[in-house]
C-alpha cells in the first residue's frame, strides 16, 4: 500500500466538507420529518411516519402534488415534442436567419425564471386569460423548450442526416423519416429532454407563484405550509419532493447513461 | 441490348462559384459495373448525388431506363444507394434494416422477413438478421447496407465510397465479393472511389473525372495503357513524364533524345510524353526497343514481386524524375547509372497543356 500523502487527506476532508455542506440540509430536512412531536427540532424524538400520514391524507396537499406531476408531465411533453420538431427543422432545412433563428431559440435559458414568470403575467392579463394550471404550464414549456432544443439540436449531426437519407432512398416518405427513423433514433436524447424537464418543472417556484390561483403546484402549496411556520409536516412533504426529484434523476441516469455504454 | 439504362447528357450543376459538374455526359448499359474515379473535388459523388435524386441538376437530363428523372425524389427512383458511412438505422435489428424499403413499399411482415433473410444469404450474412447494427464490424455492416440497398430489386444500385471505410486486407477481399455479386445478380452498379487499383479491379468501364469533367472513359485495360487524357495517364498509374516538340515523320525531340511515337503529328507542336514503369526495361535498347538514356538511380524498393527504381533521366542540369519496374531479383542499387530503354508503342503522348 502506498503512505497517504498529507494532501490526500487534505482533498479527502475538502470533499467530505463540500458534500456535508451540500447534503447535511437534506439529511436534517429527511431526518425530522420522521420527527414523533410537534417541532422539527433537535432532540430526536422518532421516529415515526405520523407526518407522512398527515401529508398524504392533506387534500390541498395531495391536490398539489397530482397538479404538480400534471404541470410537469404535459409541459415536459409540449417542450420535448416543440423542441424536436424545432431541431429538426433547423438543422435539416437551410432557413432564411436560421442562425438568428436558433440564437433567439436558446436566448430564454439566460432569462431569469422571475422575469420570465412576469412577463408571462402581463401578457396572460392582457389578452385576458386568468391564471390557472395551463398558464404555469405554459410557463414551464417557456423554460424547458429552448433546453429541449439545446440538446436535440446537439443530436442531429451529418450522420444522423445520411441515416435520414438512407431511409428517404428506400421510399420513406418525410413523416415517415420522422416517426420511423429520426425520433427512434434519438430515443435516449429525447428522453433526456423530456425527464430533466420533469426535474426542472417539478420543483420551479417563480412562475408557478405568479401564474396560479386557486390550484396550484405542490412548490407553491409548500411555500403557503411555511408561512405559518415550520412544522414536521413541512418537512416530510420536503422529503417527498426531494425522493421524487431523486427518483427522476436517477431514471434519466440509468436510461441515458446505460444506452451510452 | 443495345439501348443504355443510363443516359445522363449534358448535365450541369454548380454550387455557388463552384462548378462541381461540368457538361457531363455519359451512358451505362444494363448490368454494367461503371466505376466513377477521380480525386476528391472532382464531381464524382456530385454526380452520384445526382443519380440518386439527392442533387437536382442545374441543367441537363438524366434518364433511367426510357424514364426522365427529372423533379424526382430518392424515393421514388429506381435507384438506391449504398452509403459511405453505411447509413444503417440504429435502433432496428439487422432484419429490420434490410426489409425497411420492403415496408415502406407496403409488404407484409411475413414476405419482408422472407426477402430480407434472402438478401443476407446473399451477401453472406443470414445469422445476423436478429442482431443490432452497432454489434456488427465494419465489414458486415457494410453487407447489411449492401443487402438492405439490393433487397428492393433497384434498376441502379449507386455505391458511394462503400469500401472506403474498410481497412485495406478487408477492402480487397470485399471488392471481390461485390464483382462476383454484381455477376450473380446482374444489376447496374454505379460506383464511386478515388482509388484505381479498386476501379481497376472491379469495373467493366471505368470513368475519370476531374474538375466536374469527364477525362476519360473506357475498359480499365483501355484506360490503363491508352489513357485518353495527360491527367488520367497520370491518375490511373505512374508515370515518368518528359516534354518534347514533334519533328515530323513521326520523330520527337526530347531531352532524353529523339523518340518515335506511332500516329502522325505536324511537325514544331509542343507534346508531353509519358510512360508507365513497366514500359521501361534496364539495359541498352535491343531490336525495336528505343534508348532513353542513362538512369541515374536514386533509390530501390522492393515490393515483393519487382523492384520499383527510382531516378532521374536526362541531362544533369535539367533532371527527369522516372519510375522504373524491375524484375525482384534484379540487382540495381542506389547510385548505380545503368542504360534504359522503352518497348516499342508504348509512349504516351498528349498535346502540351497551355
Amino acid at each position: 500500500m502506498m503512505a497517504r500523502r498529507p494532501t490526500d487527506i487534505l482533498a479527502g476532508a475538502y470533499a467530505l466538507a463540500i458534500y456535508t455542506f451540500i447534503f447535511l440540509p437534506v439529511a436534517v430536512l429527511v431526518l425530522f420529518s420522521l420527527q414523533a412531536t410537534l417541532f422539527p427540532v433537535p432532540p430526536f424524538t422518532g421516529p415515526s411516519l405520523k407526518w407522512y400520514q398527515a401529508v398524504l391524507t392533506d387534500e390541498r396537499l395531495t391536490g398539489a402534488l397530482a397538479n404538480s406531476l400534471i404541470v410537469a408531465t404535459i409541459s415536459s411533453f409540449l417542450s420535448v415534442l416543440l423542441g424536436f420538431l424545432a431541431a429538426y427543422g433547423l438543422a435539416r432545412f437551410t432557413l432564411p436567419a436560421g442562425r438568428a433563428v436558433r440564437a433567439l431559440m436558446t436566448a430564454p435559458l439566460s432569462v431569469s425564471y422571475l422575469v420570465i414568470g412576469m412577463g408571462l403575467l402581463i401578457l396572460l392579463n392582457a389578452i385576458g386569460m386568468p391564471k390557472s394550471l395551463s398558464s404555469a404550464g405554459l410557463g414551464h414549456v417557456v423554460i424547458n423548450l429552448p433546453l429541449c432544443f439545446a440538446i436535440l439540436y446537439s443530436q442531429m449531426g451529418q450522420h444522423q442526416a445520411n441515416i435520414e437519407r438512407a431511409a428517404r432512398d428506400l421510399g420513406a416518405s418525410e413523416w415517415q423519416v420522422l416517426v420511423l427513423v429520426t425520433a427512434p433514433m434519438l430515443w435516449p436524447a429525447l428522453f433526456a429532454s423530456f425527464f430533466l424537464s420533469m426535474t426542472f418543472s417539478w420543483d420551479e417556484f417563480v412562475i408557478a407563484f405568479l401564474l396560479t390561483r386557486f390550484e396550484t403546484t405542490l412548490p407553491v402549496e409548500i411555500w403557503a405550509l411555511l408561512r405559518s411556520g415550520l412544522n414536521p409536516k413541512t418537512n416530510a412533504i420536503g422529503s417527498l419532493v426531494f425522493i421524487v426529484s431523486i427518483v427522476l434523476v436517477v431514471v434519466l441516469e440509468a436510461v441515458v447513461l446505460r444506452r451510452r455504454r | 441490348m443495345t439501348e443504355p439504362l443510363v443516359r445522363i447528357a449534358n448535365v450541369r450543376k454548380r454550387f455557388g462559384r463552384e462548378t462541381a459538374l461540368d457538361n457531363v455526359s455519359l451512358e451505362f448499359a444494363r448490368g454494367a459495373f461503371t466505376v466513377l474515379l477521380g480525386p476528391s473535388g472532382s464531381g464524382k459523388t456530385t454526380l452520384l448525388n445526382v443519380l440518386g435524386g439527392f442533387l437536382e441538376p442545374d441543367d441537363g437530363e438524366v434518364v433511367i431506363d426510357g424514364q426522365d428523372m427529372r423533379g424526382l425524389p430518392p424515393a421514388v427512383r429506381p435507384t438506391t444507394t449504398v452509403f459511405q458511412d453505411y447509413a444503417l438505422f440504429p435502433h432496428m435489428t439487422v432484419g429490420a434494416n434490410v426489409g425497411f424499403g420492403l415496408r415502406m413499399r407496403g409488404d407484409g411482415r411475413t414476405a419482408r422477413d422472407e426477402k430480407a433473410r434472402e438478401a443476407l444469404k446473399l451477401v453472406g450474412l443470414e445469422e445476423a438478421f436478429g442482431r443490432r447494427p452497432h454489434q456488427l464490424s465494419g465489414g458486415q455492416r457494410q453487407r447489411v447496407a449492401l443487402a438492405r440497398a439490393l433487397v428492393v430489386e433497384p434498376k441502379v444500385l449507386l455505391l458511394d465510397e462503400p469500401l472506403g471505410a474498410l481497412d485495406l486486407k478487408l477492402r480487397r477481399q470485399m471488392q471481390d465479393e461485390l464483382k462476383i455479386l454484381q455477376k450473380r445478380i446482374g444489376t447496374t452498379f454505379v460506383h464511386v472511389t478515388h482509388d484505381q487499383e479498386e476501379a481497376m479491379a472491379l469495373a467493366d468501364t471505368i470513368v475519370v473525372m476531374n474538375r466536374g469533367r469527364i477525362e476519360d472513359a473506357g475498359t480499365p485495360e483501355r484506360v490503363y495503357a491508352h489513357p485518353a487524357s495527360y491527367f488520367t495517364a497520370g491518375f490511373m498509374g505512374e508515370v515518368t513524364s518528359f516534354g518534347g516538340e514533334t519533328l515530323g515523320g513521326g520523330l520527337v525531340a526530347t531531352p532524353v533524345g529523339r523518340v518515335r511515337i506511332t500516329g502522325a503529328a505536324a511537325a514544331g507542336q509542343r507534346v508531353r510524353l509519358a510512360l508507365r514503369p513497366e514500359a521501361m526495361t534496364i539495359g541498352p535498347a535491343g531490336p525495336g526497343s528505343q534508348s532513353l538514356g542513362d538512369l541515374r538511380v536514386a533509390e530501390v524498393v522492393f515490393q515483393g514481386a519487382s523492384k520499383r527504381i527510382l531516378g532521374k533521366l536526362g541531362p544533369a542540369s535539367a533532371p527527369i524524375p522516372a519510375i522504373v519496374r524491375a524484375d525482384a531479383a534484379s540487382s540495381v542499387s542506389e547510385g548505380d547509372v545503368l542504360p534504359v530503354s522503352m518497348l516499342p508503342g508504348a509512349l504516351l503522348v498528349y498535346p502540351e497543356a497551355e
